[in-house]
């Protein structure tokens, strides 16, 4: 509360630069975690704004209308407001950018945020996605990988979850001895594995083989790897890396794996930029999306300029070339990058979906996050800012897998349960610090920060309410729901993402979504399911009391046809 | 003439058809006058018949003895035909040449077709300007039939009957039309009922280099406006453009003369750099090796997508001045049959519920487009595989029919037609077996006697088989001006002609499909809880009354 130098300002006008007229007038209130605006106008709507989801605020100078205030979010929301005082915009400019940075995990919002759970369904929520039951639903045979106990308490690698699958055949003096030849000791461990090929996807970080170390434990662990998919005769290392920035690695003594020391291994190189190269990009795109009145060639040079679309390509053709190895060539595969938690995260998770129907539903992507992302160190808090710190960790990497995601939806409408909505809600969490899942970078930061006891799980709540994140195409028994995904990647198949990117500009919002019409459409046939069921239930001679109960439905029903006549 | 001579050699046996994303298929072709077929003569494999009409170019290659010709159409397809023997390839080759490049109309193959359906309703007949001026009547009788055009001698790009300010007589709309290239003097393209406002068009004034003026023109335009009211002229060309149109005669309104209206410039590209527009999109849509910036500045280098963008602004333009603004609007370019028409049907579509659907559609383009004079016969001659030098080749209607997608795209419920409709209408602008698009007015039309010798494109699209094809399931009629957005993010490239040949649809089409078995479903579910209400309300009166709550 110490931040906050004013509590309220009046007559603050919300401004729609789009449609001027549609601005408003309104009061803004700040708490310790939100912005609030209440409009004057009858209906006091509220627009209310997390501070942890601020991305920066700035001020322009003052003119005789007032102080023009900007307030940029990370979820690429844009707030224009004009504060009659400059004496109250500056307050205000104050307040919020201490607000929204946070300098330790204690400021953060999820542990002030109390949804009134008791404490054991608070715990019982965080056992709602559970990796255990994950890797037995994927079919591993017992005979080829187990856990091994050789990570218990971070010993030997504390980026990594404690338990870790690795090939039975590997010894532990392999698995410690990979590990120490491994950047930060991240060794090649199962991500997924493929029951129909028995093929498996593995992940690490790269090797530090600089211009001609080697490690022959850190070899014969992938050739464990390999041997534990019996069919094959080799394996992909599949660097997601653009060789160039692969090799220059190896002056720093890391580098790639050398295919004259590891036996049946095919290095394939992807060219996935690194994440400062991303920040940048996802910088110009956003600018595009804030132009004033931009023309066609201005959007579509800066879409062109910002190199958005060629690296989110990068993305999916990574996950295309893993995805075919594993289903079709029957080929296990190595993906590493440098640290192994940012492409590698992007390329394997991509991967999964396409291979993977599961992965598709609602809570199949909440496991594949947890998995790929949250359990293996991908650094949440430093990628997404959730404290005050070094910008140059900063870098969109979630963000592009779900635009990955989201593109594949646009070829595959049929395929996902979910919607386009449930990915911007979950780039939204990812960000904004309400719900513990996303804080910290590593698991055993999250253990010592005791977070399950101290934070709420994001998952449960995107259950209760996963009708509002359904696709109204989905069919279990789609032929689109079974099997493999195989995307056309060619450039012209990839869309500027306007769910997300083209947010700036409330009025540009889309005004009839064919998605909506049809959950509509769809919720409106279960309620005649019910009503024509409890038309069938009732018995042709039955006392007059019981008859009333459908009709009553049945007003309401007609109620709600009227309605929709008078759209 | 005989199609036989153009044909050197009507049959070759073992020729294989490649197709992007389909199986390949072997088979006969066999060339008619009108067609190019190709038949693998097996059961339940699917044979091919082009229009030569739709064929807008062909390449030849050789390899031995093997022959390739490349079959580029109008409708973007681009086929691949192996034709074994050199002299039976070169023979195919220049056969498809010439009967595709046919100079008579009355070669067409309109002329030829007889339709294997009973003609019901005749589409020739649906769309006649008296039933439209019936409307209007019913709504105003500030209005007129004037029958000044007759014989097409005031104006040859014009319909006989056309809708004029009831107090201007027929000798003062002789003078107008003198005033106007080529004669358009200004008419009435769409009146507003909401608030009695309207939209006119023409073609330009002529008023040269010395500033001409014409009292009848004005006295024209103004009996529109109501007393003390301005209007605007919205000319679809750049203040510079209409300056440089001066110098040919041409010209625009003076302030001076015309007072009591507000000019605004908007700048819709000429018919031959959109053909140039058309011809770089598809060749950059081809490739499909592109990196992502290759395509995203091809893409751009086009400029088809902001000439959709400047087309569907200058059409919100006018529908915004005439709802919101309470004004008179009248329309117009150069000739005052391309983007002046495509302003004008845009902006009804925008303001107008019966023009998004099926027959309100097809009245708008019988209206604004046929009988409006847009010379598709002209523009559609040639697609965007043309090599020879353009004539007045141009993607003018295509465009419109972009733009509308755009809308449908944005308002996916306010229109009774769907994509397919759009894509359908695009395919038989450039080539058809029936004689809705031929020739380039309906002075032409006349001459052609089109009406008895060929059958309408609107008898076969409104028989119900045809239509279902045709329908939006998601179609709920609403009463509103609808205003697209016309930021650039919100307008897409129309996959649907543009990739339509470059991917597999497999998955969109499910996914159509499945859009429709939900809405049918709910339909089905209706009717059964409906039926067990009416008799549940029989049971009731039997019964006797009720305790209802």
């Amino acid at each position: 509360m110490e931040h906050i130098r004013t509590p309220k300002v009046e007559n603050v006008h919300m401004i729609d630069r789009l449609t001027p007229r549609k601005s408003t007038v309104g009061t803004l209130y700040l708490s310790s975690t939100h912005t609030i605006f209440v409009e004057n106008s009858e209906a006091r709507k509220e627009t209310w704004v997390l501070h942890s989801l601020v991305y920066n605020v700035e001020r322009f100078p003052t003119n005789p209308s007032g102080s023009p205030l900007i307030i940029r979010c990370k979820n690429f929301h844009v707030y224009r407001l004009l504060i009659p005082q400059e004496r109250d915009c500056l307050d205000v400019l104050a307040s919020l950018t201490r607000l929204s940075r946070p300098e330790c995990y204690g400021e953060l919002f999820c542990f002030s945020f109390n949804p009134n759970l008791d404490k054991e369904l608070r715990e019982k929520a965080w056992g709602f996605i559970d990796l255990k039951a994950e890797f037995n639903r994927m079919g591993i045979p017992s005979n080829l990988w187990h856990v091994t106990a050789a990570n218990h308490e971070y010993r030997l690698c504390d980026t990594y979850p404690s338990e870790l699958f690795v090939p039975k055949s590997a010894f532990p003096a392999v698995i410690v001895g990979s590990a120490k030849f491994r950047s930060r000791g991240r060794l090649p461990v199962l991500s997924y594995f493929h029951r129909d090929t028995s093929a498996s996807i593995c992940r690490s970080s790269q090797p530090l083989s600089g211009f001609s170390a080697r490690s022959s434990d850190d070899e014969q662990m992938l050739q464990a790897i390999m041997k534990s998919n019996p069919i094959s005769e080799f394996m992909y290392v599949v660097d997601t890396r653009p060789k160039l920035n692969a090799m220059a690695n190896r002056a720093a003594g890391k580098g790639y794996e050398n295919e004259d020391h590891y036996t049946n291994i095919k290095l394939q190189f992807i060219g996935i930029e690194n994440i400062h190269v991303m920040r940048n990009s996802q910088q110009k795109l956003i600018d595009v999306g804030e132009l004033a009145a931009p023309s066609m060639s201005d959007f579509l040079w800066g879409l062109e300029n910002s190199g958005w679309l060629k690296h989110i390509k990068a993305v999916l053709d990574a996950g295309v070339f893993i995805a075919k190895a594993v289903a079709e060539d029957g080929v296990s595969v190595l993906v590493h990058c440098s640290d192994g938690w940012d492409r590698t995260a992007q390329a394997c998770s991509v991967a999964s979906v396409l291979l993977d129907p599961y992965y598709r539903t609602i809570k199949g992507l909440m496991v594949l996050i947890e998995k790929d992302w949250v359990s293996f160190g991908h650094k949440f808090s430093h990628r997404y800012a959730h404290l005050d710190g070094d910008p140059k960790e900063v870098s969109p990497v979630m963000d592009q897998f779900l635009e990955c995601v989201w593109q594949l939806m646009q070829q595959f409408p049929c395929a996902f349960e979910f919607n386009e909505r449930f990915l911007i809600q979950l780039h939204t969490h990812i960000y904004s610090c309400q719900y513990g899942n996303f804080i910290g970078n590593c698991q055993k930061e999250r253990r010592d920060l005791r977070l399950q006891e101290r934070t709420h799980s994001l998952w449960p709540h995107l259950w209760e309410n996963r009708a509002e994140y359904t696709n109204p195409l989905y069919r279990t028994d789609h032929s689109q729901t079974q099997g493999v995904l195989k995307p056309l990647t060619t450039a012209y198949c990839f869309k500027f993402w306007k769910g997300m990117y083209g947010r700036a500009e409330k009025s540009v919002a889309s005004h009839q979504s064919p998605a909506d019409c049809l959950n509509a459409v769809r919720e409106e046939s279960q309620q005649l399911e019910e009503e024509l069921s409890a038309h069938q239930e009732v018995p042709r001679e039955t006392d007059a009391g019981q008859e009333t109960c459908p009709t009553e439905g049945e007003e309401n029903f007609r109620g709600e046809e009227e309605d929709q006549q008078a759209v | 003439m005989e199609f036989a001579e153009l044909i050197k050699t009507p049959r070759v046996d073992g020729v294989v058809l490649h197709r992007p994303f389909m199986p390949t298929v072997e088979g006969t072709l066999c060339l008619t006058g009108h067609h190019l077929i190709l038949s693998s003569r097996q059961d339940n494999t699917e044979e091919l018949w082009l229009l030569h009409a739709n064929i807008d170019s062909i390449e030849k290659r050789f390899v031995g003895s093997l022959g390739t010709i490349i079959v580029k159409c109008k409708d973007l397809r681009v086929i691949q035909l192996d034709i074994p023997g050199m002299e039976e390839c070169l023979n195919i080759a220049s056969s498809i040449e010439a009967l595709s490049t046919l100079d008579s109309v009355s070669l067409m193959y309109p002329f030829f077709y007889r339709p294997l359906f009973e003609v019901i309703e005749d589409g020739w007949q649906l769309f006649v300007p008296e039933e439209a001026f019936k409307d209007l009547e019913s709504m105003t009788d500030e209005w007129r039939l004037s029958e000044v055009n007759k014989d097409f001698s005031v104006c040859p790009s014009y319909p006989s009957l056309l809708t004029v300010p009831k107090d201007i007589d027929d000798e003062s709309l002789c003078k107008a039309a003198s005033f106007r290239h080529g004669g358009r003097f200004p008419v009435l393209s769409y009146y507003h009922k909401k608030n009695g406002m309207v939209m006119m068009r023409a073609a330009q004034p002529l008023t040269g280099t010395n500033g001409r003026r014409c009292k009848e023109d004005e006295k024209l335009i103004n009996a529109t406006l109501c007393a003390g009211k301005r209007g605007y002229i919205i000319d679809t060309r750049t203040i510079a453009v209409a300056q440089q149109a001066k110098a040919r005669g041409g010209g625009f309104e003076q302030e001076a003369n015309y007072a009591q209206w507000r000019r605004i410039h908007k700048a819709i590209e000429r018919s031959n750099v959109l053909q140039e527009g058309l011809i770089k999109l598809v060749e950059a849509c081809n490739d499909q090796s592109h990196s992502m910036d290759r395509w995203l500045s091809k893409l751009e280098a086009s400029n088809w997508q902001s000439n959709v963008k400047e087309i569907l602004t200058t059409a919100c333009l006018a529908a915004q001045c005439i709802d919101r603004e309470g004004a008179s609007v009248l329309v117009h370019g150069t000739e005052g049959t391309d983007s002046t028409l495509q302003v004008t049907s845009l902006a009804q579509i925008i303001l107008d519920p019966a023009c998004r659907t099926i027959r309100g559609f097809e009245a708008l383009i019988e209206r604004e487009w046929l009988q409006a004079g847009h010379p598709f016969q002209q523009r559609c001659a040639q697609s965007a595989y043309s090599n020879g030098k353009p004539r007045s080749e141009a993607p003018v209607f295509l465009l419109f029919l972009d733009c509308v997608w755009q809308i449908l795209r944005q308002f996916p419920c306010s229109f009774q037609f769907n994509e397919n409709f759009l894509i359908m209408l695009f395919e038989h602008a450039y080539a058809s077996q029936f004689g809705t698009f031929l020739g380039n007015s309906v002075a032409e039309r006349l001459k052609l006697l089109l009406s008895q010798k060929t059958v309408s494109l609107w008898s076969w699209v409104n028989r119900p088989q045809e239509l279902e094809r045709f329908l939006n399931p998601l179609y709920e009629p609403n009463n509103l001006v609808i205003w697209p957005s016309v930021a650039p993010q919100s307008l897409l490239l129309w996959e649907g002609v543009f990739l339509r040949w470059n991917r597999s649809t497999k998955c969109l089409d499910e996914a159509y499909q499945e859009m429709v078995h939900i809405i049918e479903y709910n339909k089905e579910l209706q009717n059964k809880v409906n039926s067990l209400r009416r008799q549940l309300a029989q049971l009731e009166t039997e019964d006797g009354p009720l305790q209802t709550p």
